[in-house]
């Protein structure tokens, strides 16, 4: 990192204005290069992109010159993140006005209110209710299921595993984070909706039930859930837990009272994450669940629907009314999880130890 | 183990006299110590809560070998009766009656194509928004970045799958057609053919969808860094990109490496959303906007629905490689942690 | 403090969604403005109580819905859910045991015959024809309307060998017509389909020369764009110019997409209506035996005005060993099905009734079931 100033201290600065000078100047010649030289085909897009990249040249090359070199990248890494942050807005900002444009059209009581069931294809009416039902239900189950399990198991990485159990635990839960959606379900179809569930009910035949689809939602959740935490476990200092043992706390409270409240948000971030996921899946809940038109309050027995299933089905249905449905039940979807999202990290950030 | 930064704890005598010292002092984790003095109640509930863990911990390896068993157990019967060599061959007929050939060269090579370019595209713009949401950007505005990024992981796959495939297909389009008009000399850029749903626009949808995934878990990582450490950079007359570049990258490397994995793993096993936007063609090529792209996940959601057994079997086989190849990813990946672990001061 | 008070908030936009639980229900009678497609034929269903479930085709998913809506407005206590998730699902369910009955657009396999056999434990599983759907095909070219063409000519186009709207051979077919110089684009499934399957059946019996791909679940030929699901090509075919697919006709209504006359057996330009796909099932001859009523299609039938691209979606079902749990039920719904109510009920949703005589053999056959 040779400087080109002898004294960062001393150096000169470039004026305030200069940002916005070399923002207004980089215009200027994108406008002359591209929308009036027509270089590279020219057009509205090009011409902004081009403006990008002549002002982060630009001001490369004043900070260089007056400031020195490092001052300068420290100047491009800022625009440079600042610009990652504008590039991720624009397709979202995309998305979402597709959602919220189409999805305003159900947006009724009957809507939310009424099922699926006695809907023809040509009528108008009908709703999700039994849908929004079985997500809450299924993701609920999924959650208590892979909460504990989850975060005990990278519990036991970083405090306990010392020998090959750990390693293996490790490698396998990073294996299962790419397992396919539809995968989980057609495992969890095989294990528990065909040898399982017959024993279990009174006919002795298989059945489909909401349980099984949170069973397969928790196949795909854990991985994530495990390995998230692990990594904001480790990240606890050191100092906090030698201190604690210092004091003469035993090891389990020590985990329970100090390292995880420490890292409480990042792993309830790993866990919304999770959740999201699972909220939205559709293959394995329709292979386990069913689909079923009516509400059904119960997870464990009878078809239960779920808004990802909803989603799928109206949006490949060839009734006219269906594609409304559909963008009414993913604006619903996206709305409840991040509901869910939000309340989760305000309350955890509560504990910071900040 | 590192250096604890805060002197004290272990230089001062115990507080309480006349307990008898810890019996239990081997490192039996990381962070060595069996833990408190030797109360009986305490180590009942020691090693109730270490039972539990453990248990937990193992939950993972029953449900991995289980799922292992099922695929094996599935996937045997088709690719005994495939004609075909299943790693070499392209194309997807198992349900054929006399003569059922499938394999899974293409669908291999397709999906590893799509997450890596899908990976190539996000990890940047994510880490420029992880770094922006813990250092740059004002709290007020932070906050609401956050919420943008909860906003992006809350939208389910279908819908990205639809919108993909409705309307970010024409911006997608005509990109193809410039890149073919000036760059088409690149292999990558070749053809020049009617562009349609094509690895481009797969993986650019898949970009999208994993780029929370990564933000959130490396703004986590990056909020965990010492102060200590950001300081003593600053302090020393760093710019404070040169603060990030010493300080904060490095502590987080395996975390963020950890959240670049997770990405990674959701992008190999995306299924509707590809299925939407993948050509669904069995040709495997490096040209990105010709109109073609088929992935694992994908090719089981397409043709799962009217499967017989062998079709069946055939995917479930393919899902099996999906397996080896998600393992083969993670493998490197760990190899490139354990070696930067011992520099850095987290918990290793 | 601030975070209290955004955590009361989120406290209480947790519980507001919790407690949509209080309320809902499922009381769907009244369909208001939709234009209700029934008009009370619950005088004529004998009604049976209970629950059963059936997987299988999406082709005949619109008319399962529409059935099922009638049955359960007629019969309160009957629940009926039929999961759309493709011929091939329904019938593993149905060999599993999770399904009832199955919808299929083509026969069971050989090799799973004997299974959904065993299924049964006491008889065989046998297929009963149930809905007629014509397969549409359809175009969105500006300017052109009215469009005809022969099985041979869209045989080229489907295979790549016709590459533009004003190629000789589709003029060969439109006398008089002015066809644009714009470019082909055809469109086909890129998921598994019995729809996929019987057109190109279709195709290479009545175009063999040049269709060369035979018949799959699978589209074979190369080129083309693919969509996953009829409502993708729907889709596609809707928003680009110069396009041809095939679809539904259920899914051709909805899309409200323009439908281009086919040339039968009979040498005429059939145009897609229930009555003329009627007649080419009324010529099919019965392949099954016994009471097993698989249907071998005629598509070059000279029946003059019949449509000859249809589709035949079965009811798999045991002849004997439902689970008597289930069989009221199962007999009273696929009655009503088979009834001439049933049958022209699903006709006002995109789909063809079967004529009469396939019709009463079906009803005496699912009347013998047990």
């Amino acid at each position: 990192m040779t400087a080109a100033v002898a004294n960062a201290l001393e150096a000169r600065r470039l004026p305030r204005w200069a940002p916005a000078a070399t923002a207004v100047a980089a215009a200027a010649l994108a406008y002359i290069v591209f929308a009036l030289g027509g270089v590279l085909g020219g057009g509205p897009v090009l011409t902004v992109v081009g403006a990008v990249v002549f002002f982060l040249a630009g001001l490369a090359l004043a900070s260089g010159i007056v400031e020195g070199s490092r001052a300068a990248r420290n100047r491009i890494a800022t625009a440079l993140i600042y610009s990652a942050f504008t590039l991720a807005l624009l397709p979202l900002v995309s998305v979402v006005f597709t959602l919220v444009s189409k999805g305003t059209a159900r947006l009724d009581a009957e809507f939310f209110g009424h099922s699926m069931r006695n809907i023809g294809p040509q009528d108008n009416s009908g709703g999700a209710y039994h849908a929004i039902i079985g997500t809450l239900e299924q993701v609920a189950i999924a959650t208590l299921i892979t909460v504990p399990l989850g975060t005990g198991g990278a519990i036991y990485i970083v405090e306990y595993g010392r020998g090959r159990l750990a390693l293996a635990i490790r490698f396998f839960v990073d294996v299962m984070t790419g397992i396919p959606s539809i995968v989980a379900g057609l495992f969890i179809l095989a294990f528990w909706v065909l040898i399982v569930s017959p024993h279990l009910s009174p006919d002795g035949l298989p059945f489909y039930s909401g349980f099984a689809a949170s069973l397969a939602l928790s196949v795909l959740m854990l991985p994530t859930i495990t390995r998230s935490s692990e990594e904001m476990l480790r990240l606890v200092p050191v100092a906090l837990r030698e201190g604690a043992y210092a004091l003469g706390i035993a090891k389990w409270k020590t985990i329970m009272r100090i390292v995880l409240p420490t890292a409480l948000p990042g792993i309830v971030t790993g866990v919304m994450l999770a959740v999201a996921r699972a909220a939205g899946e559709t293959a394995p809940v329709l292979l386990v669940a069913g689909g079923g038109a009516g509400i059904n309050f119960s997870p464990f027995h009878g078809l239960q629907n779920s808004l990802s299933i909803f989603i799928y089905d109206q949006a490949g249905s060839a009734s006219t009314y269906a594609p409304a449905r559909a963008w009414t039940a993913a604006l619903t979807l996206v709305a409840l999880v991040l509901t869910l999202t939000i309340a989760a990290k305000l309350l955890s950030r509560r504990n910071k130890l900040r | 183990m590192s250096q604890s930064p805060i002197a004290g704890p272990a230089e001062t005598a115990p507080v309480t006299a006349g307990l008898a010292a810890p019996t239990d002092l081997g490192p039996t984790g990381p962070l060595g110590g069996g833990g408190g003095l030797p109360s009986r109640r305490r180590f009942g509930r020691e090693s109730l809560f270490r039972w539990f863990t453990t248990a937990s911990g193992a939950v993972v390896l029953v449900v991995i070998v289980a799922i292992a068993i099922f695929l094996i157990a599935k996937a045997v019967p088709a690719l005994r009766a495939d004609k075909a060599n299943f790693l070499t061959y392209k194309d997807w007929f198992p349900d054929d009656p006399t003569n059922p050939k499938f394999g899974i060269a293409a669908l291999a090579l397709g999906t590893v194509e799509a997450s890596v370019l899908a990976l190539l595209l996000a990890v940047p713009v994510a880490l420029g928004i992880a770094l922006c949401l813990t250092h740059y950007a004002h709290r007020r505005v932070a906050s609401a970045l956050g919420f943008v990024i909860d906003l992006l992981a809350a939208v389910p796959s279908i819908v990205f799958g639809l919108w993909g495939r409705d309307y970010f297909y024409k911006p997608v389009q005509d990109f193809s057609a410039w890149l073919h008009r000036y760059f088409g000399w690149i292999p990558l850029f070749g053809s020049g053919g009617p562009y349609g749903k094509s690895v481009l626009l797969g993986s650019a949808v898949l970009a999208i969808m994993i780029l929370p995934i990564i933000t959130s878990l490396s703004s986590e990582v990056f909020r965990q860094t010492p102060k200590m450490n950001e300081e003593a950079a600053l302090a020393l007359g760093a710019t404070k990109w040169e603060m990030i570049r010493m300080a904060v990258l490095p502590y987080g490397r395996p975390g963020l490496i950890a959240s670049v994995m997770l990405g990674l793993g959701r992008a190999l096993g995306e299924t509707i959303a590809l299925a939407l936007t993948l050509g669904a063609t069995y040709t495997f090529s490096i040209d990105l906007i010709e109109n073609g792209g088929n992935s694992i996940a994908a090719n089981i959601a397409n043709k799962f629905g009217e499967a017989s057994e062998t079709g069946r079997g055939a995917l479930i086989a393919s899902g099996l490689v999906l397996f080896a190849i998600t393992m083969v990813v993670n493998m490197i990946a760990r190899l490139i942690v354990y070696r930067r672990r011992e520099f850095i001061g987290s918990a290793a | 403090m601030k975070l209290q008070r955004h955590g009361i908030l989120a406290c209480l936009a947790v519980t507001a969604t919790l407690a949509l639980a209080a309320c809902g229900s499922d009381n769907n009678t009244s369909s208001g403005g939709g234009g209700g497609a029934s008009s009370g034929p619950s005088s004529a269903i004998s009604c049976a109580q209970g629950s059963i479930k059936a997987q299988g085709s999406t082709a005949q998913g619109n008319a399962m819905t529409a059935w099922t809506k009638n049955y359960q407005s007629a019969c309160g206590s009957a629940t009926i859910d039929y999961t759309a998730n493709g011929s091939g699902a329904g019938q593993q369910a149905f060999i599993a045991g999770t399904a009832d009955f199955a919808g299929s657009d083509s026969p069971l396999a050989q090799a799973d015959q004997p299974k959904a056999d065993a299924r049964c434990k006491s008889g065989a599983a046998i297929h009963l024809p149930m809905v007629v759907g014509p397969i549409a095909v359809v175009y969105n070219v500006s300017g052109v309307s009215g469009l005809q063409l022969k099985p041979a000519t869209i045989a080229k186009i489907f295979s790549g060998k016709v590459t533009t709207w004003n190629d000789p051979a589709i003029a060969a077919d439109n006398q008089g017509a002015t066809l644009p110089a714009t470019k082909i684009l055809s469109v086909h499934r890129s998921d598994s389909s019995g729809t996929t399957d019987n057109f190109a059946k279709f195709l290479s019996k009545t175009a063999g020369t040049d269709w060369t791909y035979g018949n799959d679940k699978t589209w074979k030929a190369p080129g083309g764009d693919a969509e996953k699901g009829s409502d993708g090509v729907s889709a596609a075919i809707g928003k680009s110019d110069g396009t041809i697919g095939y679809v539904e006709w259920s899914f051709a209504q909805s899309g409200n997409l323009k439908m281009a006359k086919v040339g039968n057996g009979a040498g005429e330009y059939a145009e897609l209506t229930g009555e003329a796909a009627g007649k080419t099932v009324a010529s099919a001859k019965t392949a099954g035996t016994g009471n097993d009523m698989t249907l071998a299609i005629d598509y070059h039938t000279t029946t003059p005005g019949a449509y000859p691209i249809v589709l035949v979606t079965y009811e798999i079902v045991c002849e004997k060993g439902t689970p008597s749990s289930s069989l009221p039920l199962v007999k009273s719904f696929l009655t009503y099905t088979a009834s001439a109510d049933g049958q022209a009920a699903a006709a006002k949703v995109g789909y063809a009734p079967l004529p009469d005589e396939v019709r009463t053999k079906v009803a005496s056959t699912v009347a013998s079931l047990s």
